[in-house]
């Protein structure tokens, strides 16, 4: 099923009474998911993607927009209308239920024409419950369970009313970090088998990265970015989005162009930014941009070689950067011990330039 | 264990003593006196071990009236008022404004003087040469006959003792379930709301799952409370409670003590253990119930 967000908006009145000026949570949203494919709303606290995911459930009313599920205008449906399944991020089980009751739970609820029989109920809860691998555990109660079966359960809930719009709120947040990993697969894998359109929400955007179809970045209610995991990575739109998405974050330095040459301090490290006017930007270099070279233009005092396992990262300092620099390199190119400097060469696909006050990408 | 030797002890001794003193001892000598038959305060004395005292108490018209009034009193108060408490309960916590408001309002009673209410009643129910009371007002108004409620017929008296109970009662239930309702988690609901559940069955199948081991705490200490009533009685009915046939176990108790025809301290002992075993056997079955029953 096709979602399509037409300028979707949310605005509250402020809790600060003497604030006369509503809070916009969402501000005019607008981006069409193609059917079947995994969304993730990425952003920090408080950037509303989460009043956006309540929104296209179906808890919240949008001030001013419209949503479409295909062909229908779901803006005014309740959910339970919309066909949608949700996961919350405390998974919500009802926790004097058993799982399997957790299951049949909102098959009960039908009424009508679509009312099933308990064996129909038994029989679709225990198929979903194969589905997220959990039909051993069906007569135990959540409080028995570990936080991950927890979670396949709230994801077997929403799923067995067959909905067109699966949600997922924070689904790995409650997880420890081996789980979460396990689990963000599980969900991919999930909604590859039953093909359904998902959209779920994440503070993390390695979990974004790591298993969606494609990324929407918002800040502050606004969406920044909204495309395939690798190519926002690879190319932000700005300066929030650069520095949202990669762990290590990308590093910033003061910079400078003069006729067409970047400068770091008063190294110039890279060449061919013809197009760009002189002046001072922000330059940003992703912890793989740095490539240690004897003779690199870049010079930085060595603070520290980490090696862990697969990488080895340099931590280094250098005049123009606020912070350290941190440089994700090959284990063979580790300066020698005992070094006070370190001299970089940068590839260029990895150097992003912004502009210094509104934060927006400088195209070379 | 031997290496943290006395310490423990001696930090347990003050709580231990009072316990001891005013607990244990005091329960240990109520089982003793409940024994002893023929027993003199004055002069200490009795004349043998036996169950005579029980089979005294057991076949004591008082006592048995007392005993029936504590059961119906018991029996009606305990689910009626914690159903008004959960109605209200359920009334506050859906209200958005004025909320603190009524809540204050609904707890006042609890701090209030429990004669203080009693007079409150007194002014509703009682019949005086000047009037007939507040609620005859409101009988003869809707064009009943007048009954003496403090004076009259036993069930006009006890609907007053019932009432006057469960109205004492309520506040601390109300506290109890608004704070267990506002603590279930409301993530539960919207997942209910998302699957299109109706709000009966949001009620019948999470709210009150989620408040039940509330609602049997509520009724423990309800059977509990009602089985031990005694000055509420005193309030509105006075001290001789035998004569207005209102008495309860606990008053009995206290008359076989200190009342007119007192003086019996080991019918009163015998009394109190059968209150005991009484309350003992229903806290019990309740906990049967409740473990079957609850999460």
């Amino acid at each position: 099923m096709k979602i399509v967000l037409e300028h979707l908006t949310k605005r509250y009145p402020n809790l600060n009474r003497k604030i006369k000026e509503d809070v916009i949570a969402v501000n005019d949203f607008t981006f069409e998911i193609p059917d079947g494919q995994l969304i993730g709303l990425l952003g920090p606290s408080g950037c509303g993607k989460s009043t956006t995911l309540n929104m296209i459930c179906g808890l919240e009313p949008p001030t001013s927009g419209r949503i479409w599920f295909g062909d229908d205008d779901v803006t005014n449906l309740p959910p339970e209308n919309r066909g949608v399944g949700m996961v919350f991020q405390s998974y919500a089980l009802y926790p004097h239920l058993t799982v399997r009751q957790n299951i049949c739970f909102p098959l009960e609820n039908l009424k009508g024409a679509d009312r099933l029989t308990r064996a129909q109920m038994d029989e679709m809860a225990l198929e979903t419950a194969r589905l997220v691998q959990i039909d051993e555990l069906m007569d135990r109660k959540p409080s028995e369970m570990s936080g991950g079966q927890q979670q396949r359960v709230a994801i077997a809930r929403a799923l067995v009313k067959k909905p067109r719009v699966l949600l997922l709120d924070e689904p790995l947040s409650n997880l420890d970090a081996r789980l979460r990993l396990q689990t963000r697969e599980e969900i991919r894998r999930i909604q590859r088998e039953t093909g359904i359109t998902t959209v779920f929400v994440t503070h993390d955007q390695e979990e974004a990265m790591s298993i969606s179809d494609m990324i929407v970045v918002m800040e502050a209610g606004v969406v920044n970015q909204i495309g395939k995991p690798q190519k926002v990575y690879d190319d932000p739109v700005n300066l929030f989005v650069a520095k949202f998405l990669g762990t290590p974050p990308i590093n910033l330095f003061d910079a400078e162009i003069r006729g067409g040459r970047l400068y770091l301090g008063g190294d110039c490290v890279l060449q061919g930014a013809d197009s760009v006017p002189d002046g001072p930007v922000v330059a940003g270099i992703r912890p793989e941009g740095f490539v240690p070279d004897e003779n690199g233009p870049l010079v930085c005092g060595l603070m520290a070689v980490e090696v862990m396992g697969r990488d080895t990262s340099i931590v280094a300092e250098h005049p123009a950067c606020g912070g350290q620099i941190r440089a994700i390199v090959d284990t063979e190119d580790i300066p020698p011990e005992g070094a006070q400097q370190v001299r970089f060469s940068l590839r260029p696909a990895k150097v992003h330039l912004f502009d210094r006050d509104t934060g927006e990408r400088i195209r070379i | 264990m031997k290496a943290r030797g006395i310490r423990p002890w001696l930090y347990l001794l003050p709580a231990l003593v009072f316990l001891g003193i005013f607990m244990v001892y005091p329960l240990f000598d109520v089982m003793v006196y409940s024994v002893e038959e023929g027993y003199n305060s004055a002069s200490q004395t009795y004349y043998g071990i036996g169950g005579y005292n029980y089979a005294y108490v057991l076949r004591d018209p008082y006592f048995l009236q007392a005993l029936k009034n504590t059961f119906i009193l018991v029996i009606i108060t305990v689910p009626v008022s914690t159903g008004i408490a959960l109605l209200i309960s359920l009334g506050l916590h859906s209200i958005d404004r004025f909320k603190e408001f009524f809540q204050t309002v609904f707890f006042l009673p609890y701090v209030t003087n429990t004669l203080a209410v009693g007079l409150v009643f007194m002014i509703l129910f009682k019949k005086t040469p000047y009037s007939d009371g507040f609620m005859n007002l409101l009988i003869t108004a809707v064009g009943g006959t007048a009954v003496d409620f403090i004076d009259g017929p036993y069930w006009a008296k006890m609907f007053v003792m019932c009432f006057y109970t469960v109205w004492v009662v309520l506040p601390f239930k109300i506290l109890i379930l608004t704070s267990a309702l506002a603590s279930v988690d409301e993530n539960l609901y919207k997942a209910a709301r998302v699957d299109g559940t109706s709000r009966m069955r949001i009620f019948t199948r999470i709210t009150l799952p989620m408040i039940s081991p509330m609602i049997f705490y509520l009724v423990i200490t309800g059977f509990i409370g009602a089985f031990k009533a005694y000055s509420d009685e005193v309030a509105i009915f006075g001290t001789d409670l035998n004569a207005a046939g209102m008495n309860t176990i606990v008053g009995y108790v206290y008359d076989m003590l200190y009342g007119d025809s007192g003086g019996f301290p080991s019918y009163a002992a015998a009394a109190a253990l059968i209150l005991f075993a009484i309350v003992l056997t229903i806290t019990c079955i309740n906990l049967l119930v409740r473990k079957k029953a609850v999460i």
